[in-house]
């Protein structure tokens, strides 16, 4: 636990204040001990990935984040305000979008309305201006509109605007998902397993898509995959978890030769002669 | 547009991009309510030339499709775009019409000495009669308030449950209060003295019958305007989020409970501007027991089978429902059977209703209409 906690926070490139900093979260549910000690620094425009081995905690670091679980300690800044506490709506009206790991969308809704409906976020007019159509709900209308249909545009998917959300294909969907966290006008974006189920083709394109992403939102990016390839190549920055506990952050190239992130992944020395042969080099004795 | 080209524009906020409004303020105001001037020219029709050409009983079918359509738009916010279910939306038809028969009946009483009609069109009378409503409205939001509070914690068959449970009281505790009383007694009694005294389980009887079709459809306009607005708006894509994905919904910045609760006072508003048109309607004694547990079913399933958000599928399942009892009256002892059946086979062929969140013009059939026509 202890050990966990003591990892330096992550070191960022700019010395300016993070976009996401989280210190020392930690959840339990019952006697569960989900997360422990969390901790990590996301720059602004930062791109950092968050990987580990299923039922690590990566997805409950996310839920953390964003308002659905509070954690039993520590604290969570987003910019300079603290957001740990807070609902999810308010920590999105902050500047904290995310995409689901196991799509969400508003399926019988059209897929312009999906991202409409993130961006009416952003609209001031209340029910009554709505109901009276007032000019300035009517701009505003129409300001959300050009916006929306400008994010499907720059995901490539404006031709599908008027489907319903449920009827796309998968890859489809997990850029909508993209486009409606965008809508929300976000300083930091999470994406939870973005690549998931996609092949070759689609990974490429989103990948080339999250670095565009970046440059064209100036938002920093919190990644959850499980395709090393592409958090190895994306990632300027990696954390690595375990059972709920950070075992190792770092570079790309360091991540891979941990000793403890290669038997989290692979298990330990008796498990796999594979493992053995592939990274006898990198082992480090008495990791037990 | 590629990621590269956007790259310029891509940062651009929603706020950024609000533009000064296009149009003058005059254009902006018929722009609003063009709508419900049409509407208004329409009841009036409906009023003058319609229903002397009809015959009373088919002038007041087509009031009572008015009356439906009122109480199934307002439920409509709420199970149809927000996706709460609830079956108790003929309790606040309840408490809305009581507290505006309380004002036009005890009010007369003190006005003009009884509780007979007042005045003529827009008179003394049919003020009080407006007054009547904005008061059922008020009184019924607020109960909705009540009711959404638990729907913030539970959902589907529980708040169903609720929603019902909820019924059930208003009912029980109108049927407790007392005797009718008389011109002489009330007005000794004044206003706050009245307030028990609403009929009990014998009803509610002498109540000015100010209700006409001019008046039905005046609000019929205002709710069905107000639906389909919310509908396309922001805040009722809120709702309509809230329906399709709660977690999702928040994750967008949608306060979840704020959106619910407001989807309720909002459809409650309504329905107690629907209880108190048909509290004043001719030829009734306003009975606690027809607006109870049966009367809320009957709404229910006007939504349910029009379309869950479709404002213009409530509307035509309302009208339709209203009018098959009064076509079939011969059968009406199968009444419930048929209601029961229809709601089976549609929930099985379609579990969306018949025009599930489309508008009319958003159908197959509408267009191949269209097309239709323009072919020809």
């Amino acid at each position: 636990m202890s050990a966990a906690a003591s990892l330096p926070a992550a070191a960022s490139a700019s010395a300016a204040s993070p976009a996401l900093e989280a210190n020392d979260l930690s959840l339990s549910f019952g006697g569960l001990v989900a997360v422990d000690g969390f901790s990590l620094t996301l720059a602004e425009k930062g791109l950092v990935g968050l990987i580990g081995p299923n039922g690590a905690g990566k997805t409950t670091v996310f839920n953390l984040f964003t308002g659905v679980y509070r954690p039993v300690r520590g604290e969570i800044r987003l910019g300079d305000q603290r957001i740990d506490g807070m609902k999810p709506s308010a920590i999105a009206a902050a500047g904290l979008a995310r995409t689901f790991q196991n799509i969400r969308l508003f399926g019988n809704l059209s897929v312009l309305d999906n991202v409409r409906t993130a961006a009416g976020l952003r609209a001031r007019s209340g029910l009554f201006r709505s109901l009276l159509r007032t000019p300035m709900y009517l701009a505003e209308e129409q300001a959300i509109l050009e916006r929306s249909l400008e994010l499907l545009d720059m995901l490539g998917i404006a031709h599908r605007a008027g489907e319903r959300a449920q009827s796309l294909p998968y890859g489809e969907q997990r850029k909508l998902e993209i486009a409606r966290a965008l809508a929300t006008e976000p300083k930091v974006l999470l994406l939870d397993e973005p690549v998931a189920g996609m092949n070759a083709n689609e990974k490429r394109e989103m990948r080339a898509l999250i670095q565009g992403l970046r440059d064209s939102f100036e938002v920093a990016i919190l990644l959850i995959e499980h395709d090393m390839g592409l958090v190895m190549e994306l990632c300027e920055h990696i954390t690595v978890l375990d059972h709920g506990v950070t075992i190792a952050t770092g570079n790309a190239a360091k991540i891979q030769s941990d000793p403890r992130v290669i038997e989290a992944y692979l298990g330990t020395t008796e498990d796999t002669a594979v493992v053995a042969a592939a990274s006898a080099a990198a082992r480090a004795p008495g990791a037990e | 547009m590629t990621l590269d080209q956007a790259n310029a524009r891509g940062r651009k906020r929603v706020s950024e991009r609000i533009t000064e409004p296009r149009i003058g303020a005059g254009a902006a105001a018929v722009a609003s309510l063009w709508p419900v001037v049409l509407g208004i020219l329409i009841a009036w029709f409906l009023q003058q030339w319609v229903a002397p050409a009809i015959g009373p009983f088919y002038a007041k079918v087509v009031l009572d499709i008015g009356i439906a359509i009122v109480a199934a738009s307002s439920l409509n916010i709420v199970n149809g775009f927000g996706g709460q279910f609830s079956i108790g939306h003929a309790g606040f038809m309840m408490v809305g019409g009581y507290a505006a028969a309380w004002l036009t009946y005890y009010g007369s009483i003190q006005l003009w000495g009884s509780p007979a009609l007042h005045g003529g069109f827009l008179g003394g009378g049919d003020l009080l009669f407006l007054c009547g409503c904005l008061l059922a409205g008020i009184v019924a939001a607020a109960a909705g308030l009540l009711v959404g509070l638990p729907s913030l914690r539970l959902r589907g068959d529980y708040l169903a449950i609720v929603t019902l449970g909820f019924g059930e009281i208003i009912r029980v505790l109108i049927q407790r209060t007392g005797d009718v009383m008389s011109p002489v007694d009330a007005q000794a009694a004044g206003m706050a003295g009245t307030i028990g005294n609403l009929g009990g389980s014998l009803g509610f009887g002498g109540i000015p019958t100010y209700t006409r079709i001019f008046y039905v459809y005046v609000f019929v306009t205002i709710v069905v305007v107000c639906a389909y607005r919310l509908k396309i708006s922001s805040r009722g894509r809120a709702l309509l989020a809230v329906r399709e994905n709660e977690v999702a919904a928040e994750a967008v910045g949608i306060n979840t409970a704020r959106v619910k609760i407001v989807a309720f006072v909002l459809s409650a508003f309504f329905a107690g501007i629907g209880g108190t048109l048909f509290a004043h309607e001719l030829g009734t004694t306003l009975n606690a027991q027809e607006l109870g547990f049966q009367k809320s079913i009957d709404i229910v399933i006007m939504v349910v089978l029009g379309g869950m958000g479709s404002v213009t599928g409530v509307i035509m399942a309302a009208a339709i429902l209203t009018v098959m009892p009064e076509l079939f009256r011969e059968f009406s002892d199968y009444r419930m059977p048929i209601y029961a059946l229809a709601l089976i086979i549609v929930m099985i062929v379609r579990p969306q209703g018949l025009f599930g969140i489309k508008e009319l013009w958003d159908t197959q059939l509408w267009r191949r209409i269209q097309k239709a026509k323009d072919g020809a």
